[in-house]
């Protein structure tokens, strides 16, 4: 039935959401880690979202397809006296802007919460739905 | 003498199910938000229900049988034989979306009401008949 569905597409959209939160997490938690496992400074992350079908009648929930870096080029802080600096005396820094990623923040939590209200409206229909006849 | 009891509920319980399936629809629009080109898509209610009660849509729907399979949602997707259109955003975005948050919040407000609507007339129809058969 449709409105069960629901739950699926509603359900399949906050997970989406909240991996972009995780994301964005941990973005702003890497925003000065000048160094990660491989040696080399953190790079800022980004979810792809993609609709896969869900439910026969039309019916479109959303997965993170992929989780990509981003290449835009890495910050470099004039910081001589930093182990890491190259010979010029510059630090690469991540290239993680927090601006963006604040804003990425607040539409993504906006998201979660609209598929919540969806899901939320939906059930009080499904219960509506049984008392028929009642 | 129970297909008149059928007849009777027929219409609203049509128009339930066309509101279920439409409720599905403007969810999929919701959660699909932040999907770049994703289209938003809906059905006209009206006239999907005159289509139905005619008993004018096509029945040779695809059947899947799995969640995995491909609902064949493209260019001529159907829910219950009547064509999925696609939304004409009023402002487009720079990723393809065209879903309109408002406009889907709106509606699916809209839907819901009217979901409940069919609701209670069901509800009520049943207690005409129930108080036809008793007395």
């Amino acid at each position: 039935m449709s409105l069960f569905n629901i739950f699926n597409i509603s359900g399949s959209a906050m997970t989406a959401q909240a991996q972009r939160l995780n994301v964005v997490a941990s973005n702003l938690a890497n925003v000065d880690s000048a160094t990660g496992p491989d040696g080399k400074p953190y790079r800022a992350k980004q979810v792809v979202f993609e609709t896969t079908p869900m439910g026969g009648e039309g019916g479109a929930g959303v997965k993170v397809s992929s989780v990509v870096e981003d290449a835009s080029p890495l910050k470099m802080q004039y910081d001589p006296k930093n182990p890491m600096a190259n010979e010029q005396g510059y630090v690469a820094m991540p290239n993680v802007n927090p601006v963006d990623e604040m804003v990425n923040m607040i539409s993504a939590s906006r998201s979660y919460q609209n598929n919540v209200e969806v899901l939320n409206t939906s059930k009080s229909l499904l219960a509506k739905t049984l008392g028929i006849g009642q | 003498m129970s297909s008149r009891i059928d007849d009777a509920l027929r219409l609203n319980q049509t128009a339930l199910n066309l509101r279920a399936a439409r409720q599905e629809l403007i969810a999929s629009n919701i959660a699909n938000a932040d999907t770049p080109s994703f289209k938003a898509r809906d059905i006209d209610f009206a006239s999907a229900l005159k289509e139905v009660m005619a008993g004018n849509a096509p029945k040779l729907a695809m059947d899947s049988t799995a969640s995995a399979h491909l609902s064949g949602a493209g260019d001529n997707a159907t829910v219950m034989g009547v064509p999925v259109k696609y939304r004409i955003a009023a402002q487009p975005s720079a990723d393809g979306n065209t879903v309109d948050m408002d406009v889907e919040r709106g509606q699916f407000a809209d839907n819901a009401l009217r979901y409940e609507a069919s609701v209670k007339f069901i509800g009520e129809d049943i207690k005409a008949i129930l108080s036809a058969i008793q007395g």
